[in-house]
């Protein structure tokens, strides 16, 4: 039994309907992309998965179907989301930004998981106390990966993480993912248009159009496929 | 001088009450995003609550504290049947600002309904007796106001910068979509902060009933010059409430008495004042410029 199974995902924004029936899942401790152009669904698809805008058709989390659940509901079922634009609270401090990322655990040792993300991110801890709404970009996606991280979630939903970042960042914000899936066995839903880094960071990938999926298979697949090729890799 | 002491205590206290409604007025922006023009009149239904509960032989504290929790309710039903289902006032501000005019007018309406037209007597919190500063006597109700602010403002400085519900009503304030998405229920935390608004509404109330009468007009003057305060402080600054209630205060009671000009229009400095500060500093003494990179 997969982690994620999403089944005939429909949604949209009033009368206009965006997903038009997906399937795909996510295993535990598996990274996973859905890769699309602009405007495909991308972010939507995300948005209906954790219960931001209505949808129907099933999203299934360990058996049990969770379609429609408030995004706090399904955060306690172990789904934490990146919001595109990364979703830092700009007003509050580097520090507190991570603590509401706590919100749904217990106070106990979240003080010693937040030291242990300033060694991991040193920059986070050099500016813990400053607005997070100061930082880089750069700063700000590793900064709302790690509150992410700090529900301890079993799932994590990354929408866009290379949205107006230098290639330079983008490629550093991956890696730190990448080792982050591995040393913490966290299964990641990433979307993302950047195929060549989503297909290197991922082990599975489907392809979404207009809505749709029309291509699914392991990332070696697909990198080797004709048709992504062309629209995503330029050669 | 003397006299000038006197004043200035007068207006310090009623300063102090400007100031505790002012603080309702910057948890309910903070929190929701938009300026609560019905925050008075929900506070003086809450000191409604506080005469009946005195009027039937409470003593006149606990029924402050009773009034309190009226007001917390009050607080909490007007955001899930009234301010929620209008919509998410980031997004239209205008149409909730409406709304909480009509609560204004709705609320003022109800509570002649309940209790009638005649005014009603509320007594001094702190008795009638005064205490000798500098030659000059000063109530203890107005210091007893000051004391009752400086409470208020330690409980609000804990609550908000160190509980976990006051981390998540900061949270919401500046992003409820992202705070949701960190597990922060955002409705019940709007709801608490609507209740806690309205709870300390009903401070004010009862500090305010004694000067004039308990009315359904109770708080409307008190919350033009709560506004002024909220104005000239921040409307997203607890401290700015504070300072800016008293700095009102102050200045309302202590110009009409020197200067002619003020004399027949007590109301007339309040104004000036939000004027000045909204051509001078819009967004307050201790207001926020946003500052954020995108």
């Amino acid at each position: 039994m997969s982690l994620l199974e999403v089944s005939g995902l429909t949604a949209g924004y009033g009368i206009v309907q965006v997903l038009f029936g997906l399937d795909f899942t996510v295993d535990a401790g598996e990274a996973v992309v859905i890769l699309g152009a602009n405007g495909s669904g991308k972010t939507t698809t995300l948005r209906a998965v954790s219960g931001m805008i209505a949808s129907s058709g099933d999203v299934v989390l360990d058996g049990q179907r969770v379609t429609n659940s408030r995004p706090d509901e399904l955060l306690r079922r172990g789904v934490a989301h990146v919001p595109q634009g990364r979703g830092t609270i700009v007003d509050l401090t580097v520090e507190d930004n991570l603590r509401v990322g706590a919100y749904s655990r217990p106070a106990g040792d979240v003080d010693a998981e937040i030291a242990r993300w300033y060694e991991v991110f040193p920059r986070l801890g050099e500016r813990r106390s400053q607005a997070a709404g100061s930082m880089s970009g750069g700063e700000q996606q590793m900064l709302a990966i790690a509150r992410a991280f700090m529900s301890r979630p079993r799932l994590v939903l990354l929408d866009e993480p290379s949205l107006g970042l230098a290639p330079l960042v983008t490629r550093e914000v991956f890696d730190r993912v990448g080792e982050l899936v591995r040393d913490t066995g966290t299964a990641v839903l990433l979307v993302e248009q950047n195929a060549n880094l989503a297909l290197a960071f991922a082990s599975r990938a489907y392809v979404l159009e207009a809505g749709r999926i029309v291509n699914a298979g392991t990332a070696a697949q697909l990198q080797g496929d004709e048709s992504i090729r062309k629209a995503y890799l330029g050669s | 001088m003397e006299e000038f002491i006197s004043y200035l205590f007068i207006g310090l206290g009623n300063g102090a009450v400007y100031a505790m409604l002012g603080l309702g007025l910057v948890v309910i922006y903070r929190s929701t995003g938009l300026l609560n023009f019905a925050q008075g009149e929900m506070a003086m239904f809450a000191t409604f609550i506080v005469w009946t509960l005195a009027d039937s032989g409470l003593p006149l504290w606990l029924a402050m504290f009773g009034g309190m929790f009226g007001g917390f309710v009050i607080g909490v039903v007007v955001h899930q049947v009234v301010v929620r289902p209008v919509g998410d006032p980031h997004q239209k501000p205008l149409a909730v600002v409406i709304v909480t005019i009509g609560m204004f007018l709705g609320f003022n309406a109800l509570a002649k309904l309940i209790w009638g037209a005649d005014d009603k007597t509320l007594l001094n919190l702190f008795g009638r007796s005064g205490i000798d500063i500098f030659g000059t006597e000063v109530a203890w109700q107005k210091l007893g106001a000051l004391a009752v602010l400086a409470i208020e403002a330690v409980i609000f400085w804990m609550l908000f910068q160190r509980t976990k519900i006051g981390l998540a009503m900061r949270a919401v304030a500046s992003n409820p979509e992202s705070s949701a998405l960190c597990g922060i229920p955002v409705t019940r935390v709007l709801m608490f902060g609507w209740g806690l608004a309205t709870a300390i509404g009903a401070v004010a109330g009862t500090f305010t009933a004694p000067i004039t009468a308990v009315s359904s007009n109770l708080m409307q003057l008190t919350l033009i010059y709560a506004f002024a305060a909220i104005t000239l402080g921040g409307f997203d600054s607890f401290v700015g409430a504070i300072v800016g209630g008293l700095l009102v205060g102050v200045l309302s009671d202590v110009l009409p008495r020197y200067v002619d000009f003020f004399e027949k229009m007590p109301l007339a400095p309040a104004f000036i004042l939000i004027l000045v500060v909204l051509l001078v500093r819009p967004e307050g003494i201790f207001g926020q410029r946003k500052v954020s990179r995108v």
